[in-house]
């Protein structure tokens, strides 16, 4: 490994102390080299990202939009060294074209693309002095690399908290207690059940429970796709957690696979009291409770 | 009918232990220690017998904890009750605590439970009705 290319793993995390004068005499002209060949190279990156077939959700106007921002963005962190603005617009940006599909590939891409184009016309203007063209990458390429970072960083963090924030509306739609008529509720089991989600299930129907004096609880396993020893346990102790409260449970939904799977498992659920389907445990509720 | 009042407690009462017709309906107001609760125990067998009652409710809706002694103590005194001829019903379990009583996986199989006292008196007249009030619950249909 070479001292520069050394260097420039480090540069990725730190501006190296060695380059720090060569920096600040290099950095500024660079900078106006770049403010003065703004359009041109704008331009030539912009018609790099159509070839490489970037940001396709992107009509060409914001494209045009976008990427001068970015560039300009991208020379002002080289200017100031101070990363904050540009994370600040990376988030920004992230939060407009996540929702369009926009790839975290295609992003990191076109930053890498940007970063190349600078670097060929650096090679171009200092080609005919190897020092100098030498010096001028040490100060570039830690700052390069430095912008490719930060928008990266960013773009994943809003990634995720989307995902998050998306995770979160889930889980309070996938839980709701429905009253059908006086002390009777039912809860429609939806998607996959883990402890987590077992856990605030449980806490909502009893207060649920609570809430509408309820009698009978139907609790239908018909959207769970897949139920295993633990979820099956949950179950039980929702079962007993609202007895407790006065209330008795009926189990309706079980599929074939899962009945097969519980009773090969092991699982004691004699104490459970199960329906074939929804409308069975309505009925059956209904009895109960002196409906009919 | 206060089951403490004549104690040397200073402080207001623990527990109270009310007479309606035949039966018995008894408060914890706050949390008990063990010993509190062996008493409350005592106390409340005794009066079952005193009184003649058929049914005795228990009303814990006051606690946000219930541990595993407290619980294993109403179920004893449900068994009790039983064998002096009450039929018992726990009511006003709080939702944390029913969630924290599964969860620490305590027995819960024999006790009779009702939302609130309403539904507790509700529970004991029917289960006067029944020819056999001694019954044990038929499982989940209560």
């Amino acid at each position: 490994m070479t001292e520069s290319q050394a260097a420039d793993l480090e540069g990725a995390l730190s501006f190296p102390a060695l380059d720090r004068q060569d920096e600040e005499q290099l950095l500024p002209q660079l900078v106006a080299h770049l403010r003065e060949h703004r359009s041109r190279l704008r331009a030539e990156w912009a018609s790099r990202i159509q070839d490489s077939h970037l940001l396709q959700a992107m009509t060409p106007t914001e494209m045009g939009a976008e990427t001068t921002s970015v560039y300009d963005n991208y020379v002002e962190v080289l200017e100031t060294g101070s990363v904050e603005a540009l994370q600040h617009y990376a988030r920004d940006l992230s939060e407009r074209i996540i929702p369009r599909g926009v790839e975290t590939h295609e992003v990191v891409g076109i930053v890498l693309l940007l970063r190349d184009v600078l670097a060929r016309s650096l090679f171009e203007k200092y080609q005919r002095d190897f020092g100098l063209l030498n010096r001028v990458l040490d100060a570039y390429e830690p700052a390069a690399n430095r912008i490719a970072n930060t928008v990266a960083v960013s773009f994943v963090d809003e990634r995720e908290r989307v995902i998050r924030q998306q995770q979160d509306s889930i889980r309070e739609l996938s839980t709701p207690v429905l009253p059908v008529r006086e002390r009777l509720l039912i809860l429609p089991i939806i998607g996959v059940l883990d402890t987590e989600r077992a856990r605030q299930l449980t806490e909502q129907l009893l207060i649920g429970i609570r809430t509408h004096r309820a009698k009978m609880v139907v609790i239908d396993i018909t959207g769970a796709p897949d139920v295993d020893e633990a979820v099956a346990n949950h179950l039980v102790r929702t079962v007993d957690a609202s007895r407790l409260m006065g209330a008795s449970v009926i189990i309706t939904g079980l599929s074939p696979e899962i009945a097969q799977t519980l009773v090969t498992i092991g699982v004691d659920l004699s104490k459970m009291n199960t329906v074939g389907d929804l409308q069975g445990g309505l009925e059956e509720a209904e009895r109960l409770l002196g409906y009919r | 009918m206060d089951g403490k009042g004549d104690e040397v407690d200073a402080g207001p009462a623990l527990v109270s232990i009310l007479r309606q017709g035949s039966y018995l309906i008894a408060s914890i107001h706050t949390a008990l220690d063990d010993s509190e609760m062996e008493r409350f125990q005592s106390d409340l067998i005794d009066q079952i017998g005193k009184h003649r009652s058929r049914g005795v409710i228990i009303d814990v809706a006051a606690l946000d904890v219930l541990d595993s002694f407290g619980s294993r103590t109403l179920r004893n005194i449900g068994e009790m009750a039983r064998l002096r001829g009450a039929v018992t019903v726990i009511v006003g379990i709080q939702p944390d605590v029913a969630l924290a009583m599964v969860e620490l996986g305590m027995d819960t199989g024999k006790i009779h439970t009702a939302l609130d006292l309403e539904e507790g008196l509700a529970y004991l007249s029917e289960a006067a009705q029944l020819s056999n009030p001694l019954s044990p619950p038929v499982d989940g249909e209560r």
